[in-house]
């Protein structure tokens, strides 16, 4: 379980993610739905290590995790993917993959030297691995292309692969679906339910697509302004009115400072 | 056909050899600068003094290993004492980033920052290593002087110009084939090597995938410690060793890694051997050369020479320029400046 309490992330004078509370209990999908600028992407940044809060803390499963870097929490299972896809340009996909699990064996001089057998008993396993991820999702013909080359929704794709090569606890996917075509779309939702199921992995995805959002997520959470605006059932947050007058842009403040 | 050959053999023994040993002190150089860039992403301006350092404890460990009586044949000594220069220089190197860079690490410190404090570095380095070894020329190098002297050359083909490699040059030539090629195995077969390739390509990304930063930036200081070690004992084998020479190495240095393209080590190698080749190229009097190539009434009657030798650094200036203004990412696309 992820808690965030009272999460503040400024930059300058301007409060990005403004108190911020929230759970996402192990096993669930939960969606993170908003408008644009509601402070969605910062609060992943924040909760994966990226950006320090300026107040608040993250626990993950009753540990305080506020502040860690990525690294460290990846090897606690915290995954996360980019909204604006990144890859490492100048090696192929598989590679890309398989940069993925850290480090292994291969971690001192001496052993890469000397323990060659393990080392490649250990690349050929993650070379299989890579090789299923990349034909769950359904881009295998594009193995040894340069993963700078690939399209905006492949990108994307591989993103999403990063975080089926190793057994995490908790993936934080920001927009994986933006950009990619509705049989693709379908094929990433399958791709996120089988990890739930049979995995056990634990999702709290960015999503503007609330169709999508609608398939896969229970709770869904609802951010505008930097705060967390409302919970629910898909069809609670399409109810309730408070949601659609911050996505039709009417503004929350605006409402305070009337009342 | 024999004015022909005599006109190779001047080439060769004027400008191939010298620009070739030249050009591999240059890149390997160039490889430990174009490391850093790529990996803790700021122009390390101590580098030639690093090369100095580890230069000096090479030097030291010399002159203990002669005074043991300890030698290495018809090869200099101070073969046997590049593991302890590279030692000290390792020790160095992991030092001042304890002391200094991580601190900018941690505050997440621009470069054009990292850069300056680099040039402190430099400054602390210079002084240390004029106050330890002092500012003079230093001769190091023993064993046998030539692979071939002129004398020989002369005597075997018969031809009237000679043709003389000196031992060091043939070292220099066949250790930087040795570094670069263990380096490429590094960095393209270990693991370790990948993730600092995937390091340098995308910092976030390498930390998403559980890439710990420290030990990668330890990993490249114990790189780049060695690359300059040996660099600057090539160096100063093959010339003399003197801490403002090195100093003055930083400029080279630091066009042959900008002209091949910062970040990139097939560049840096590339781009020591262009600014090597040109500067020996531009300030080599080449009369001696076209006398045996043109009839005798076309003798040019100059020494034929673009550049004067006290002129040598204005043409890795030159060559710097013209690139960055055409290309600025430099020939091998590196990251752009
Ligand atoms: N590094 C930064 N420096 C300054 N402002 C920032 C920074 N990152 C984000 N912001 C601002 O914080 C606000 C929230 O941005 P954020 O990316 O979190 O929104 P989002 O909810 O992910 O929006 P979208 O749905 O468009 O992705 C925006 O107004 C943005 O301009
Ligand atoms: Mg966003």
């Amino acid at each position: 379980m992820i808690e965030v309490t009272d999460v503040v992330k400024q930059f300058g004078g301007f409060r990005a993610v403004d108190g911020a509370t929230l759970r996402i209990k192990t096993g669930s999908i939960t969606g993170l739905v908003g408008p644009n600028g509601a402070g969605k992407t910062t609060l992943f940044n924040v909760i994966a290590g990226a950006l320090p809060p300026t107040s608040g803390r993250v626990r993950m499963d009753n540990e305080d995790i506020t502040g860690l870097a990525p690294h460290v929490l990846f090897h606690k299972g915290l995954l996360r993917t980019f909204q604006i896809a990144h890859e490492f340009s100048s090696m192929t996909c598989r590679e890309n993959l398989m940069m993925v699990p850290g480090h292994q064996s291969g971690e001192t001089l001496w052993n890469a030297w000397f323990g060659r057998a393990r080392i490649e008993q250990e690349e050929a396993t993650l070379l299989k691995k890579a090789d299923e991820v990349l034909e769950f999702l359904t881009i295998s013909h594009l193995k040894d292309e340069k993963a700078g080359n690939l399209s905006g929704g492949q990108k994307k794709l591989l993103e999403l692969g990063r975080t089926m090569m190793v057994d995490a606890k908790i993936v934080f996917l920001d927009e994986v679906g933006a950009g990619v075509n509705r049989t693709l779309l379908n094929t990433i939702g399958d791709a996120i339910l089988r990890l739930n199921k049979e995995r056990g992995y634990t999702f709290c995805m960015i999503e503007h697509d609330m169709d999508f959002i609608g398939r896969l997520c229970d709770p869904v959470i609802v951010m505008a302004e930097g705060r967390v605006l409302a919970e629910g059932t898909i069809d609670d947050i399409k109810a309730n009115e408070q949601v659609i007058e911050a996505y039709l842009g009417t503004g929350l403040k605006n409402k305070a400072a009337n009342a | 056909m024999i004015d022909f050959l005599n006109a190779l053999v001047v080439l060769a023994n004027f400008v191939l050899v010298p620009a070739i040993a030249y050009g591999s002190q240059l890149a390997l150089g160039a490889l430990g600068v174009t490391l850093i860039y790529g990996i803790l992403r700021f122009s390390n301006f101590a580098h030639g003094d690093t090369m100095a350092m580890g230069t000096m404890g090479v030097i030291f460990a010399t002159w203990w290993l002669q005074s043991l009586g300890v030698s290495f044949g018809p090869l200099p000594t101070a073969l046997l004492a590049l593991p302890f220069g590279i030692a000290f220089a390792i020790a160095l190197t992991l030092g001042t980033d304890r002391l200094v860079y991580r601190f900018y690490r941690a505050q997440r410190a621009k470069p054009v920052i990292l850069v300056i404090v680099s040039m402190g570095v430099m400054f602390i380095y210079n002084g240390l290593t004029r106050f330890i070894i002092g500012p003079g020329d230093q001769r190091f190098s023993d064993g046998e002087r030539f692979i071939i002297s002129a004398r020989e050359f002369k005597q075997m083909t018969g031809l009237r110009e000679g043709l003389a490699i000196k031992t060091t040059q043939g070292i220099t030539l066949v250790t930087a084939i040795i570094v670069v090629i263990v380096l490429f195995w590094f960095l393209n077969r270990t693991r370790t090597g990948k993730s600092m390739r995937a390091y340098s390509d995308n910092e976030d990304l390498a930390l998403l995938s559980g890439i710990s930063p420290e030990r990668v930036v330890m990993v490249t200081w114990l790189i780049v410690a060695a690359l300059a070690t040996i660099a600057g004992t090539l160096y100063g084998l093959d010339k003399s060793f003197k801490p403002f020479t090195y100093f003055q190495l930083l400029l080279p240095i630091f066009a042959a890694a900008i002209v091949g393209g910062l970040g990139n080590p097939l560049g840096a190698i590339a781009g020591g051997y262009l600014i090597a080749f040109s500067e020996v190229g531009i300030t080599y009097a080449w009369k001696k050369v076209l006398r045996y190539l043109l009839p005798e009434n076309l003798e040019p009657s100059t020494l034929m020479q673009l550049l004067g030798v006290e002129y040598k650094f204005a043409v890795s200036f030159a060559l710097l320029v013209v690139v960055l203004l055409f290309r600025p990412t430099g020939i091998f696309k590196g990251k752009s400046v």
